[in-house]
């Protein structure tokens, strides 16, 4: 093996972490009263005691933790319900399809276009007044930025929905489910109970790390919370970016306080998740010896096939309604549809668009190129020496989804500004590739691992050196998983917020961060516009990634579907 | 001593117990049968020769072919030509491309000729453009094999190779590819199940496990 490839498992391990490490280094220093760049000399209590004086703390404290358990709980619950019910059947096939596109609808989108559904003047309120409601004008009631957070719950499940659901199908195929159904089945088990008794544990501990991803993400994420969440006082996570933007600079200091704050509630928040997951075993355990056969099975599956459908419902509802609003002419209240349609909006922002767009697409181009060539190099790498890669591996990849990006971010930004480093567009990259490497390593792994190595085996003996088999044979065949990994890559860049904002110094203008900024200005216009060219931005490449292959393939049966 | 296909001494063992031992010797044109349950070796030894061993296994004893030492060499330099229970056609190449992907050298005419002259001899001219999907199961393994022969093997080896097929095309193609072994002089080492392959190599045999 040539010693690039020998060594690439390190960099892609170091490209994922190094950041990480160090946007932790870098915030640790300043919470502890130690930021020279503004006189402060630590070790003190300056940034721990600019934290403790916050009005807002015990909210903020609050917030994510049960914002946070409420989302993930709701969205396991509901993932669960709909494949216990269903999985195997043509409604299951049929709704799998439906949701599948919606994995890739950027945070950001899903959130407005749940705003524009919820709010008191949104299409929910509109659809029903005045015959029912008496509403004339919108009723003064805060329904998005509740000061509970619901709003923000639902929009998270509604996301995290999708991406749960998937993520169980690949842990189905490993889990002998149909036997086990059948078994139970045999038994005289209901389908729902059956599936809940027999199956539930082994696929549960195959999404137990993209579940603890749901969680930490949720207590910790940023734009959901502009967008839907409660604003005075907000949750810990926007507060950190606000002390992050505040003009007087020592404020970073209070800000790096705050973010080891989330770090120690997101750990803290995993640590009880563990001990409800060892108590649900316990109470399953003796459920499932119990010998029940049906538990209410028919309204639990009718149940999770309405929950599910409300949650891609609202995705698709809200976007729609954001492409409205991006057309609208005139659109008042409490009218259901507007007066005429005009694309003003669209020419008015036509410049600003075409220039974020261009940015967001070098941003993501680049960090999905990286980051498939990176794993690639390591899949490859995996294979010529003959091991998979081990449980420790696994969780390395997870490692960066499961820290809170509002607990390194800062530090990374405060890092590099005291190293004097150029923050701009590299080093938005270097810090996307941080998020979009284990997808994309996740997405490509499991169909490079079930390509039959004996293709590898005939190439080699035909006298193909490992690199042709590689470029020759191996590359064009699992075309469509390699596209689908860089649409996946693409999607993830394109979605971020907190990376593009805190390292490009606010001078990185990406569709994301733009769309984001509308969220408190309220021209529901222009957000409807930037909402929407985020989200085709994420999700053309799959179009494309279905696409390109059955063009290029198109006289190659064997590669069809 | 110097021709044919030569294991010396070779022993493979996982996790410290013994797998499989074998010293044999397969002269040109001759076929050597191993035969065993699964999980007695088979694919271990074929992985063992084609140098595609996983770590796991700990494996001693040299493989000479031709008098020449490949014990160390990586696939691609082995001279080993294999045929599986599948033909494993590469679905992104023609057929055609298929069999020049083997080929070494020469003009872009003269391959042709030799991809044409190699389709022929096995009754499939004018296949060189076509989709290798749309082959049926009996084409798929002729164009397997001449892939292989193309490729200008020194030895073949052949992993339950006509398991695949139909009992009456399978007659048809294991008596093509021992009689094309025998007029190249190629050392063969089948592994299979079953007896009908074993009786009609009519060489040695070698029995695993």
């Amino acid at each position: 093996m040539s010693p690039v490839l020998r060594l690439l498992p390190a960099i892609t391990i170091l490209a994922m972490l190094g950041p990480v490490a160090a946007g932790l280094w870098g915030t640790i220093l300043p919470a502890f009263g130690h930021l020279p760049a503004v006189g402060l000399d630590g070790p003190s209590r300056v940034a721990l005691d600019g934290l403790l004086d916050w009005p807002g703390l015990a909210a903020a404290v609050r917030l994510p933790v049960t914002t946070g358990l409420a989302a993930t709980s709701i969205s396991l619950v509901i993932v669960t319900l709909i494949v216990a019910g269903w999985s195997g059947t043509r409604v299951f096939a049929w709704f799998l399809r439906l949701l599948s596109p919606l994995l890739s609808v950027p945070h950001a989108a899903a959130a407005f276009g749940l705003a524009f559904l919820v709010a008191p003047s949104g299409l929910v309120a509109r659809a029903a007044s005045p015959w029912l409601t008496g509403w004339e004008r919108p009723p003064d009631i805060l329904v998005v930025g509740d000061p509970w957070g619901l709003t923000m719950v639902a929009g998270l499940v509604a996301k995290e929905v999708p991406f749960l659901l998937l993520m169980t199908l690949a842990a189905l195929g490993q889990s002998a489910e149909r036997q086990s159904l059948r078994v139970a089945g045999a038994l005289g088990y209901g389908r729902v109970t059956g599936w809940l008794k027999a199956v539930f544990p082994r696929v549960y501990a195959q999404i137990r790390l993209p579940v603890y991803v749901v969680l930490a993400y949720s207590m910790s994420v940023v734009d959901v919370a502009l967008i839907l969440g409660p604003s005075t006082p907000p949750t810990l996570s926007v507060q950190i970016v606000a002390w992050m933007s505040d003009p007087d600079l020592a404020m970073r200091a209070v800000a790096a306080a705050g973010a080891l704050l989330q770090l120690a509630l997101v750990v803290a928040a995993l640590g009880l998740w563990r001990l409800g997951e060892a108590a649900v075993a316990r109470w399953g355990t003796a459920w499932a010896g119990g010998g029940g056969r049906r538990h209410l099975d028919e309204p639990v599956r009718l149940v999770g096939l309405g929950a599910a459908s409300v949650s891609a419902l609202s995705i698709m509802a809200g976007l729609a309604v954001l492409a409205l609003w991006s057309v609208a002419a005139i659109w008042q209240f409490p009218d259901l549809l507007p007066d005429g349609l005009s694309a003003r909006s669209w020419s008015r922002q036509a410049g600003a668009l075409a220039a974020t767009t261009g940015e967001t697409v070098l941003i993501a181009l680049a960090a999905a190129g990286i980051a498939l060539a990176l794993s690639v190099g390591c899949l490859e790498a995996e294979h010529r020496r003959g091991r998979p890669i081990s449980t420790a591996a696994l969780w390395l990849l997870y490692l960066p989804l499961l820290v809170p990006q509002t607990a390194f971010l800062p530090g990374l930004q405060t890092l590099l500004l005291t190293l004097g480093a150029d923050i701009g567009r590299g080093p938005v990259i270097v810090a996307h590739l941080v998020f979009v490497l284990p997808y994309v390593f996740l997405s490509l792994g499991d169909p490079w691992r079930a390509w039959d190595p004996r293709q590898a085996t005939v190439a080699a003996l035909l006298g193909a050196s490992p690199l042709r088999v590689l470029v020759a044979v191996r590359l064009p065949m699992l075309l469509r998983p390699l596209l689908t990994a860089f649409a996946v890559g693409l999607a993830v860049s394109v979605g971020q917020y907190l990376p593009s904002l805190l390292i490009g110094g606010g001078r990185v203008a990406t569709l994301t961060t733009e769309a984001v900024a509308l969220a408190s200005g309220g021209d529901r216009r222009t957000i409807g516009v930037f909402a929407i060219a985020q989200t085709l931005a994420a999700l053309l490449p799959f179009a494309a990634a279905i696409g390109l292959p059955a063009l290029l393939w198109r006289n190659r049966r064997g590669l069809h579907g | 001593m110097a021709d044919g296909l030569r294991l010396d001494g070779i022993a493979i063992d996982l996790a410290g117990e013994p797998l499989l031992r074998i010293d044999a010797e397969v002269g040109p044109g001759e076929v050597l049968t191993v035969m065993g349950r699964s999980g007695a070796g088979k694919s271990t030894l074929l992985a063992y020769l084609t140098g595609t061993l996983a770590p796991t296994f700990e494996a001693r004893g040299r493989i000479l072919l031709g008098g020449r030492d490949i014990t160390c060499l990586s696939p691609d330099r082995r001279r080993i030509g294999i045929l599986f229970q599948d033909a494993l056609l590469f679905p992104h190449l023609s057929v055609g491309g298929n069999l020049g992907f083997g080929l070494r050298g020469g003009s872009r005419r003269t391959r042709r000729d030799r991809i044409d002259a190699a389709l022929a001899e096995v009754g499939l001219e004018g296949f060189a453009e076509r989709d290798p999907a749309t082959l049926s199961g009996g084409q798929r393994a002729r164009v397997a094999l001449q892939r292989m022969l193309l490729s200008d093997p020194h030895a073949l080896l052949l992993d339950e190779a006509f398991s695949g097929l139909d009992t009456d095309r399978r007659d048809r193609t294991r008596t093509m590819v021992f009689e094309t072994a025998r007029r190249r002089a190629l050392p063969v080492i089948m592994v299979t199940h079953d007896e009908a392959d074993a009786k009609a190599a009519g060489g040695a045999r070698i029995q695993l496990g």
